[in-house]
């Protein structure tokens, strides 16, 4: 078996995976994996889901992962996790963020927000949910949001021997490298 | 130095480290990223948005046959538009090498066909080469250049969404300058007449042999032999997934040169193996060139000839397994892609959807999404600039059938500029009395915000003379009268403008102009346009929870129990406060 590791993150354009999975990419190269990741988001400006894979390991062949092959979902948006839920192995973990955001027909009020999500999913498969979106805005800046769920990420997928600090520091602009590596220190202490 | 590249920025990387000094490109997924990366090295070369793809790569056969190594980008079906000067390129050959990306969509994930752009190396000649990762995105790149100017051809770098869209590790190099070739006239080398092209014809074959050659020879097609139980040919990312898929038992024929195909390499292969797969996505473009030479395989008997693959897929194909996937009993409801909040083109598709008796071809931007509903205002879109051209021929057979129905075109700014021009001269010449709405929203929208030739500034970031569209139409011969300059976010105006025009019985072109909710503004636009900051807001007494502010499809209000606009996604664009019938919802300015 490879020993190559999937992560999906989804969520809703402009709920800022891209940066996280930058991040977090980078964070993999640095310590020495081999990383491919893949996005699409092509129409994601306007509304879209959006998606980003990476897979990490000695050597990485396909840029993408297939059904039942995530070792972890993360979720920027409730109902997101319940749309990639053919993609985590049925051993794997799903961090989710607590945070709705309805799409256009649930907004015309043709079909409801699914209820019960997290209970569906708990039932099937390991969570980890908070709010990430409540924890960002306490210390300060809800767009950090995405730092909490790397937080978790990194957490939740073991990577503690990275120097996350140090990416997070090249990455994101001086004057909010502080508020970051508070966001992400708090979504680890979320898994 | 290693770095993360996806492979759109492996090519600008691979151009700028090969010396090239020309790019011209128009913007279109999966392409478009790979002149916005060029750009950072606008110290070292030029590059530019043309205003369509033919002119692109016209453009970068004149800059190579001048002497300098050009590129030029596209998506697949720009390649379409460029097509013309493509088969005869193949003929003349260059002088600086020539590289052309045709960047390809497979499974439509923003395009409005999938088509297989390695089928143009059968038809036109051309040499084509097919990374599978970011680090070959610019290996190839580089390479491409020299195979240009060694066989005298331009080549073709075909990529696909998952390789331009998709990161992984690239090691970086410094640039070579190249210095520019001598420019030297020579009429029998350029210049296409039949006499001329019987022998540029002739030369194309022995240059086809010397290619053959290299592609058998050279390394750019790699066998890997791991036992003779299974061998796999495979080309682009899909030799990824095949590697995923059939493991380190398997061998592997990798083509990273698919024109000429190396049969001499493929027909040693196939006699060491005893099952042969070919794994391609979409057409069978190689497993047809094997069964042309009688070898044997497993291709698309088995692979899906449309849509994306992946390794799932392929695995299902071949071994018939799948992975074990959890299921749920509730769904997601979709996410379709809407107009923005704030979209200007959202309050004219508004107006024309009241309209009966109309036919609305549609253009490629943004706007196609006036197509979904709630709006629903769109009847057709095939390809670039085909609104008006399809309106115009509408006109005319509504004028036949003697049907009272108005045929009108939709077509934003950069569309209306890469070929909606000449359409809108046939209407003019062939009088037609359809009605021409061109979006203006001051930049190329759809594919994140490229500049064009009428948004004031160029690729390289220098001050441009725009196209001044009004005068452009009255210069084709459009009466003064019939010429109309509107605001779509003021619906009165608006619908004033849009009446007077449906009701003419001669040609008329209405012109919508506001930028983009999303657009950087310039300058200019600041100059032009009341950009200062509103919400709207809605006086909770005041509604009777209609719903009509709903019905115009805005992203920002949400309906139910209670209809509430939210703040963070309003632009305070106005236009609920517009259709309210009750005046509850007021515009707010911020500070």
């Amino acid at each position: 078996m490879s020993d190559v590791k999937n992560i999906l993150l989804v969520g809703v354009g402009g709920q800022g995976t891209i940066l996280a999975s930058e991040i977090l990419s980078m964070g993999l190269m640095e310590a020495g994996y081999d990383v491919k990741m893949s996005e699409i988001h092509g129409m994601s400006q306007r509304g879209g889901n959006v998606s980003t894979q990476i897979r990490f390991g000695k050597k990485v062949n396909a840029p993408i992962l297939g059904k039942g092959e995530a070792d972890l979902v993360v979720a920027f948006e409730k109902m997101e996790a319940l749309r990639w839920i053919e993609y985590i192995k049925p051993d794997g973990k799903m961090v989710i963020n607590d945070y709705e955001i309805p799409s256009v027909p649930i907004q015309m009020g043709l079909v409801p927000y699914p209820e019960g999500i997290l209970e569906e999913l708990g039932q099937k498969v390991k969570t980890y949910v908070f709010k990430a979106f409540e924890i960002a805005e306490k210390i300060g800046n809800p767009k950090t949001m995405n730092i909490v769920l790397l937080g978790a990420l990194v957490k939740a997928m073991n990577l503690p021997n990275i120097d996350w600090e140090g990416v997070i520091r090249k990455v994101v602009k001086p004057a909010f490298v502080g508020i970051n590596l508070e966001a992400f220190r708090l979504g680890q202490e979320q898994v | 130095m290693k770095q993360l590249m996806t492979g759109n920025q492996a090519i600008a990387r691979g151009a700028y480290e090969a010396g090239m000094l020309f790019a011209s490109g128009y913007p279109g997924t999966p392409s478009t990223e790979i002149l916005e990366n060029l750009v950072q090295y606008k110290d070292s070369l030029y590059c530019e948005w043309a205003p369509n793809e033919k002119v692109a790569l016209e453009a970068a056969l004149g800059a190579s046959i001048a002497g300098v190594r050009s590129l030029s980008t596209m998506k697949h079906v720009g390649v379409n538009v460029a097509a013309d000067p493509l088969f005869t390129a193949v003929y003349t050959g260059v002088n600086g090498g020539c590289v052309l990306v045709s960047a390809d969509d497979p499974g439509m994930h923003s395009s409005q066909n999938e088509q297989d752009n390695r089928n143009y190396a059968t038809a036109s000649r051309i040499l084509v080469l097919e990374p599978s990762d970011s680090q070959e995105a610019k290996d190839y790149t580089k390479l491409a250049f020299e195979l240009s100017e060694k066989f005298d051809t331009p080549v073709m770098l075909r990529v696909t969404t998952r390789i331009c869209h998709s990161k992984s590790i690239v090691e970086l190099a410094e640039r070579t300058e190249k210095a520019p070739i001598k420019y030297v006239k020579n009429i029998t080398k350029y210049v296409a007449t039949p006499a001329n092209g019987k022998v540029m014809r002739k030369n194309l074959e022995d240059r086809i042999k010397a290619m053959t050659v290299y592609s058998n020879t050279s390394g750019i097609n790699q066998t890997e032999y791991n036992g003779g139980e299974i061998g796999v040919i495979s080309a682009g990312v899909a030799y990824q997934y095949a590697r995923d898929v059939f493991g380190p038992e398997a061998s592997y024929l990798k083509v990273g040169m698919s024109f000429p195909m190396p049969m001499e390499l493929i027909r040693e292969f196939a006699s060491r193996v005893k099952k042969l797969y070919v794994i391609e996505e979409m057409d069978p473009y190689m497993e047809n060139a094997l069964r042309i030479e009688g070898i044997d395989c497993i291709g698309k008997a088995v692979i899906p000839k449309m849509d994306e693959l992946n390794p799932d897929i392929i695995r299902e194909a071949v071994f018939g397994t799948e992975n074990p996937t959890l299921e749920t009993e509730k769904q997601a409801v979709g996410r379709p892609p809407v107009l923005c909040a704030g979209c200007p083109h959202r309050a004219f598709f508004h107006l024309i959807s009241k309209k009966k008796n109309v036919m609305i071809t549609g253009d490629i931007g943004c706007y196609t999404l006036g197509s979904a509903p709630p709006l629903s205002a769109m009847d057709t879109c095939i390809c670039m600039g085909a609104s008006i051209s399809m309106a115009h021929g509408a006109a005319k057979a509504f004028d036949l059938a003697k049907e009272d129905t108005k045929a009108v075109a939709v077509i934003g700014d950069s569309t209306f500029f890469h070929s909606g021009v000449t359409s809108l001269m046939n209407v003019i010449y062939n009088k037609s009395n359809c009605m021409s709405v061109i979006l203006d929203n001051r930049i190329t929208g759809m594919t994140g915000h490229q500049e064009n030739p009428g948004s004031d500034y160029t690729l390289m970031g220098e001050k441009a003379t725009a196209v001044d569209i009004p005068l452009l139409c009255k210069s084709l011969g459009f009466k003064e009268e019939n010429v109309y300059v509107f605001n779509p976010l003021d619906l009165t105006a608006a619908q004033k403008v849009i009446d007077e025009a449906m009701a003419k019985k001669e040609p008329t072109v209405i012109i919508g102009r506001w930028p983009c909710a999303l657009k950087k503004f310039s300058p200019e636009d600041k100059a032009e346009f009341d950009l200062s900051p509103r919400k709207c807001v809605i006086d909770m007494e005041k509604c009777k929870k209609c719903g009509l502010c709903a019905k115009t499809g805005c992203p920002a209000i949400r309906s139910g129990e209670r209809i509430s606009i939210t703040a963070e996604a309003c632009t305070g664009c106005g236009l609920c406060m517009q259709v309210c019938p009750f005046d509850a919802i007021t515009q707010e300015d911020l500070k």
